[in-house]
């Protein structure tokens, strides 16, 4: 790897928006001939860097140079003319032209004032085949070949039209393992070549398959450059998650990790037993097993399959493999009605878009579900409601003027309350709690951790997803740590530890 | 004391207060202009006059935007409604026939089918119609407007071969009773939408089913999350507004005492569905409001009625209708009513 100049450097970019501060100060560096990983949790600033450096978004201040020379790229066309070109996750093609078509779309070779289909053909080919190696029929519908296809050609097109960057945004996530093979073979090829990639991905193993180089941001801001093969997985997971390890000492909920000692120990009070569950494409088959008055956490990075697991066991996805058990009876979950009736809950990560009906009031959200698994026409009469509504509104301390409030007018914490009333209406066995605590403050976040445990003790068995490991660590009698869409590793007792869930994460036991 | 406050707020801050502002100062512009407008007469112990008129030609619409309204609340639309009703207006002329028997100089009542027969037939081919439109929405998922669009093209094809393309006259008096009858002073025609708007409001608001209806209309995903099959659900708001288009197509024939496959309820969807959104419904679903609907539909007719008494030339009476429904649809708008409201507070503060 030649390490004279960087081709491209961005130096000091400030970037805000409304409310937060997307980059601040971030710098970053970019060496013909590597593949450098941009890596960070969500809302780290992967992106939002992107997105300056294509000229998608303008910088506050701070400046970009291009093999020495100050450019300040007006758009993503523009930034491609500087020779900065992007292929996206999802492909930007048009999946209903041949394959030579979306290579020389806009910029067709011309004879007499017509498509020269011939050179056109022609060029594709060899493009292709020069490029990547790759010989396919290039006059054959693009929507025939597969993504992993697409993702090439739209790879040719940009270091067709021009290359010196060139960004790959996510471009694995659609891909199977055979796919990404291929994709990483001609990445290579393109980076002997002297190209100069930026790959950007949520899939660690993938990040060391490929890039030479990682530059990690947290917060918007810079963690730092490191090389990947000086940079052990452990602590890449730990500085994207912005912690020294050394830092990491929790003060364990001690009262409760025992508890849960005991409640695994009395394996006779299971509620949920989950065997070989999965769905291809969705998350690999996972076994999980969960007694009452247990929590059971879910880890992960993002993507790692956390909210497919759940969505499976809740039958929001269907399973096309295993089954699920409740209280040792079999029970099939076709979709949500099956698991509300088998006694599930489920609040989705999503609050506004699945979670609350943003219009009615906060009775007709509290008492949607119950009234869903009594069907229309058993309505609950309006005093029952009201008596069901205004307890749970008491019991977890959910501030609204009055029942009859829009949700929508509420805060995100409250809502979030309004979304646990819902399921505790119908007194369910098993609640899943996907994100329960996004995106609100910090106290409604403590509030609704302790809700949680008050629940378990009660004897409720929960699933509880969350970003954040600490959250999960704090609450959960046991967890369970997913990684590029598998279930990796239990963890029980003493085990846990952020430390023992990045260890998880990273591959290494112990 | 404070009970009234509450409840004057209520009546003020509900959906229903624009339209029915909108129809007072449409029929006082109508009493300024025409003094004997709100005039009644009796004559033969039936109530005569243009407020009664408004109410029996507004009949149609008012029993399609019942149904429509419940369509419209899940984030659908039905625009095969118009031909519904031709559908169900040819079905059942067809069942009585246009046969005209004169014996002795007198016409003798004749039907091909008891009564009761041709108009039950019609309405089960109006709800087999709305059966159709659910399926495609609910089942196969198709986009709302191009599922309806189907039938809105084929139901007057099916109405024209229903009536082999001629127009059907119909001579059996009985039948003529449903729209053109009185009942204890009233046209019998409204005591049919009083029924069915009583009905459909106890049966939405006294079971949950209103409820999920608003819920699949904000929040589809959050609806099914919480384990309501709102498949079940839009597919019978489509079959219901079949049933609605086959009252109306119904009454419409007994009416006009003719079906005319091309012409019966034509551009009666475009009708129903203002009806409907000057009635306060949004168009991007939850939220309904029923008896909105009934006025939405009552300020459309007293507005042609209004332009008829007028005297506006027919060149230019769709611009009028359509200048004024612009305006109420406007002040309808939410985003205008909170900035209106933000402005009023703002004044209610600097004094």
């Amino acid at each position: 790897m030649p390490e004279n100049t960087p081709i491209l450097e961005m130096k000091g970019i400030n970037k805000h928006f409304p409310g937060v501060k997307a980059l601040s100060d971030v710098d970053f560096r970019l060496f013909k001939g590597e593949v450098h990983a941009i890596m960070g949790q969500n809302g780290a600033g992967k992106s939002t860097l992107i997105k300056v450096l294509t000229g998608v978004h303008k910088q506050d201040s701070g400046n970009i140079l291009l093999g020495g020379k100050l450019i300040k790229p007006k758009s993503p066309l523009d930034a491609q003319r500087l020779g900065i070109s992007t292929v996206y996750q999802e492909v930007n093609l048009c999946l209903n032209l041949t394959v030579a078509e979306n290579i020389f779309i806009g910029r067709q070779p011309m004879k007499h004032g017509k498509i020269d289909w011939q050179t056109m053909n022609k060029k594709a080919e060899q493009l292709l085949s020069e490029k990547l190696n790759l010989r396919i029929d290039v006059t054959q519908n693009l929507s025939s070949y597969s993504v992993a296809i697409q993702q090439m050609v739209a790879i040719v097109r940009v270091l067709d039209i021009s290359a010196k960057v060139l960004i790959l945004d996510e471009p694995t996530s659609s891909l199977d393992e055979h796919e990404v093979e291929l994709l990483f073979k001609v990445i290579r090829k393109l980076r002997d070549e002297g190209l100069a990639i930026i790959f950007i991905t949520h899939f660690l193993d993938q990040t060391y398959q490929i890039a030479d180089r990682i530059t990690i941001l947290k917060n918007g801001e810079l963690v730092g450059e490191y090389r990947t093969a000086e940079l052990p997985k452990i602590e890449l997971v730990a500085k994207m998650l912005g912690k020294e390890l050394s830092e990491f000492s929790f003060t364990q909920r001690n009262e409760e990790r025992e508890k849960g000692v005991q409640a695994t120990t009395q394996a006779a009070n299971n509620v949920l037993n989950i065997k070989n569950l999965g769905r291809r494409g969705s998350i690999q088959p996972f076994d999980l097993s969960i007694n009452e008055g247990e929590i059971v956490g879910l880890a992960g990075l993002l993507g790692s399959g956390r909210t497919e697991m759940a969505r499976l066991i809740f039958g929001v996805v269907k399973a096309d493999q295993g089954e699920i058990k409740i209280k040792g009876r079999e029970v099939n979950v076709n979709a949500p009605e099956n698991a509300i009736a088998a006694g599930m809950g489920f609040s989705p990560e999503d609050r506004k878009n699945e979670g609350i009906v943003a219009d009615l009031s906060v009775r007709e959200n509290i008492i949607l579900a119950l009234q869903g698994r009594y069907g229309a026409l058993r309505y609950i009469p309006l005093k029952k409601q009201n008596e069901i509504v205004e307890n749970l509104i008491n019991t977890l301390g959910i501030k609204t003027p009055s029942a009859d409030q829009e949700v929508k007018k509420l805060s995100g914490g409250n809502q979030q309350k309004v979304l646990l009333a819902r399921w505790l209406a119908t007194q369910p066995q098993i609640l899943i709690l996907d994100e329960p605590t996004r995106g609100i403050d910090v106290g409604a976040k403590l509030e609704i951790m302790e809700l949680v445990l008050n629940l378990s003790k009660e004897g409720m068995a929960v699933i509880f997803i969350s970003s954040e490991f600490e959250e999960v660590i704090c609450v959960s009698n046991r967890i369970a740590v997913l990684r590029d869409k598998e279930k990796i590793a239990e963890l029980s007792g003493a085990e846990i530890s952020a430390q023992s869930i990045m260890q998880a994460i990273a591959g290494g036991k112990g | 004391m404070m009970n009234k406050i509450s409840l004057w707020k209520r009546f003020t801050g509900s959906k229903i207060i624009i339209p029915l502002i909108t129809l007072a100062i449409l029929l006082l512009l109508n009493l300024i202009i025409n003094k004997n407008f709100f005039a009644m007469e009796i004559k033969d112990g039936h109530l005569y006059g243009n407020l009664i008129d408004i109410l029996k030609g507004a009949t149609p619409i008012m029993l399609i935007s019942i149904g429509l309204t419940l369509v419209i609340a899940t984030k659908g639309i039905d625009i095969s409604v118009g031909s519904v009703v031709a559908i169900s207006c040819a079905t059942v002329a067809f069942m009585i026939g246009g046969d005209l028997i004169i014996k002795n100089g007198v016409q003798v009542p004749f039907t091909k089918f008891p009564l009761a027969i041709a108009i039950l037939t019609a309405i089960v081919a109006a709800t087999a119609a709305g059966m159709w439109n659910g399926m495609l929405v609910s089942r196969v998922g198709m986009q709302p407007i191009i599922a309806t669009l189907i039938l809105m093209v084929a139901g007057r094809g099916i109405a024209m071969m229903i009536t082999k393309a001629q127009i059907i006259t119909i001579y059996y008096e009985p039948f003529s009773f449903i729209g053109n009858g009185y009942l204890f002073g009233l046209p019998f025609s409204l005591y049919i939408v009083s029924v069915l708007l009583l009905v459909t409001l106890l049966f939405v608001r006294k079971t949950a089913i209103g409820m999920f209806i608003e819920s699949v209309g904000i929040n589809p995903t959050a609806t099914r999350f919480s384990g309501i099959n709102a498949k079940n659900l839009i597919f019978w708001c489509y079959v219901f507004t079949g049933f609605c288009a086959g009252i109306a197509g119904v009454i419409y024939c007994s009416n006009v005492k003719s079906a005319d496959g091309n012409n019966a309820g034509n551009l009666m969807e475009l009708d129903a569905i203002l009806a409907v959104v000057l009635g306060g419904t949004s168009l991007n679903g939850g939220k309904f409001y029923l008896t909105g609907s009934i006025i939405g539909a009552l300020i459309i007719r007293t507005l042609t009625t209004s332009i008829w008494a007028l005297g506006v030339p027919p060149e230019i009476a769709e611009v009028v209708k359509a200048v004024v429904i612009f305006i109420v649809s406007v002040i309808q708008s939410e985003r205008l009513r909170t900035v209106l409201g933000a402005m009023f507070s703002r004044k209610e503060l600097a004094a």
